[in-house]
């Protein structure tokens, strides 16, 4: 039997109020399995984003409920809630969010150092994480001289840097070209999922699909089904 | 923290160009507050410098005196008077003065006089030269080498001049702790000669200078004094009194309050809006931090050490920058008066904190209003 790492039940989050209320997500349950790599796809204002922002704790839904490892997520306080990101979920964001400013290794050991490490203890274990990502050498460069798709490895060296069971990808392949793009998600599939560890990718990029364990199609905020997908080995 | 403390040091001091300006601002107010603060401060203790350099305890002085070199001629029934009091060791009269040096040119030198006691010499200066006894001898004047002495023509033991149509002879030189406020060489004789050669009105005692014999009788002389319609005054109490004189009833100490609030506003909106712009252009990097974990209280933490950290630092680089202007302007000019005093340093912490506060304050504000959300959202 697989292993739940994600359960949503009943998820609805409006805009608004009286004639104005819009729904952005509409009575949304799902189940998303440890091991597995779950595309949530749809057009632009379907609720993909949304969605993918209550799940992972950063948006509270109005009613409903979000299940990680049996606890309601959104019934934590906002200190816990924040824990709970930092040492359960990986983010990856569309325009990757790196500070320009430090090194590519620095910028991996932020998770780390908000974990109050010790500052080189989590330089030297980000440099372990850039080497997973094929980054070792650019340990010590600013995320500006980078390719975009390094820049997307190093934000995902950053997301899994303290090996969370839950890892979220906005849009991974919107700033990168099509190759790149697949080959960033190709990279995560073999490198980054393991069999304790969901990662759930928002996209409208069919060329990735082939990757998907499972595509969940939303549409005006609905869910309208999950297909889940047989790879051959 | 000291992880989170330095994260927020590095995305800091990393932007060059945006530390620079922040410094630069709070560098550039915190030079301004403390250069225009020092000036006062020079200007005011120049203004009581005889006080300090003559040293003695209580000064019996008219009550619209406010500074030594404006003194209102006392009558001798003062000095009678003080000399009764119950508790006064001694009382000696003191004579302030004005008159005219004629050097060799043929040009005149203003020079202030001041008159000793000829028994007691009460008051009298620490001679580098000379003896103070040749104070009495014929013509004998001791001369004060401090920054307006070459204005003399740097005389020496021996030295003779002209005095208001008087003759004058060097007999020794002094030292004093700190030179008067307006630019000219000072002169130590006895009361008798000063009095002699300078024309004075009818009474000529500037002021009344008194011992007690214990700190416990200081206010009782005090309240004699004021009864025979004099003021009897500690030398705190002169040495205040001649400061609020300047900061009240001259206009310098509004200006100087004008220009140090200026630099205290331009400080306080070069660096507000600077640091403003510094968050601004990383909000969404500290949206990102929100949502990878960091919690509102260490993103203000990080924003705290930041602006205290810039201020701190600017702070250091303006007091060592108005410390240098100070010494080299003292190198061209001795007679600059300005100092630097704790007060001032203080004052100006003050406002530096201050501007780290506000520029904190808009910082915390915009980086608290981002939601994680907002990030996703693009």
């Amino acid at each position: 039997m697989e292993k739940i790492a994600l359960r949503a039940v009943g998820l609805n989050k409006w805009f608004g109020d009286g004639e104005a209320k819009t729904f952005a997500v509409k009575d949304v349950s799902f189940e998303a399995r440890a091991g597995e790599m779950l595309y949530i796809v749809g057009p632009s204002g379907s609720g993909k984003t949304t969605l993918l922002s209550m799940i992972s704790g950063i948006l509270e839904p109005n009613s409903g409920e979000v299940l990680i490892g049996g606890d309601d997520l959104w019934r934590l306080t906002s200190n816990d809630l924040a824990d709970f990101r930092l040492n359960k979920i990986g983010f990856v964001f569309q325009d990757f969010h790196l500070f320009p400013r430090l090194t590519t290794a620095e910028n991996v050991a932020i998770p780390l150092i908000l974990k109050r490490m010790n500052w080189g203890e989590a330089i030297e274990i980000a440099k372990k994480y850039l080497d997973i990502v094929g980054l070792a050498n650019k340990a010590g460069l600013p995320p500006v001289k980078l390719s975009g798709g390094e820049q997307q490895r190093v934000a995902i060296a950053r997301a899994i840097v303290s090996q969370p069971d839950l890892l979220v990808l906005d849009e991974p392949t919107a700033s990168l070209d099509g190759d790149t793009g697949r080959k960033i998600v190709e990279f995560i599939k073999e490198n980054v999922l393991n069999e304790n560890r969901c990662i759930i990718i928002v996209t409208h990029d069919n060329r990735i699909f082939e990757y998907a364990d499972a595509i969940m199609k939303m549409e005006d905020g609905k869910l309208l089904g999950i297909e889940r997908v047989k790879h051959e080995k | 923290m000291f992880g989170i403390f330095k994260l927020a040091l590095k995305l800091l001091t990393n932007d060059k160009g945006k530390f620079s300006a922040l410094l630069m601002g709070v560098t550039f107010a915190v030079f301004l507050m403390i250069m225009m603060m020092s000036m006062f401060s020079g200007i005011l203790s120049r203004a009581s410098s005889s006080i300090d350099n003559v040293g003695a305890q209580i000064w019996v002085l008219d009550p619209a005196v406010n500074n030594v070199s404006s003194s209102i001629p006392m009558p001798d029934y003062v000095l009678d008077f003080a000399k009764s009091i119950k508790g006064v060791k001694h009382a000696e009269p003191i004579y302030f003065g004005g008159a005219l040096v004629k050097l060799r040119d043929g040009t005149y030198q203003g020079v202030t006089v001041i008159g000793l006691d000829d028994a007691t010499l009460y008051g009298r200066p620490n001679l580098i030269g000379g003896r103070i006894e040749d104070i009495f001898a014929e013509n004998g004047f001791i001369v004060v080498k401090d920054a307006e002495f070459d204005k003399l023509e740097n005389p020496v033991i021996g030295s003779e001049f002209e005095i208001n149509d008087h003759r004058g002879k060097i007999v020794g030189i002094a030292k004093v702790s700190q030179s008067g406020l307006f630019g000219v060489p000072t002169l130590y004789t006895t009361y008798k000669r000063a009095i002699t050669y300078i024309p004075s009105s009818r009474f000529t005692m500037s002021f009344v200078l008194i011992e007690s014999k214990s700190p416990e009788d200081v206010p009782y002389i005090q309240d004699q004094i004021q009864h025979l319609g004099y003021q009897a005054l500690t030398r705190d109490q002169f040495t205040n009194k001649i400061a609020n004189f300047y900061k009240f009833h001259t206009g310098l100490g509004i200006n100087v309050l004008i220009m140090t609030i200026i630099s205290f506003i331009v400080g306080l909106s070069i660096s507000g809006q600077t640091f403003y712009t510094f968050i601004l252009e990383n909000l969404e990097k500290f949206g990102a931090l929100k949502a990878i974990g960091a919690k509102g209280r260490e993103l203000v933490a990080m924003i705290l050490v930041q602006t205290t950290f810039t201020c701190l630092i600017g702070y250091g680089l303006g007091v060592g920058l108005a410390t240098s202007v100070m010494i080299l302007a003292r190198l061209r000019m001795p007679d600059y008066a300005a100092q630097v005093t704790y007060s001032n340093l203080s004052l100006a912490f003050v406002l530096v904190v201050i501007i780290a506060a506000f520029s904190s304050y808009v910082g915390v504000r915009k980086v608290l209003q981002i939601q994680p959300f907002d990030i996703f959202r693009g």
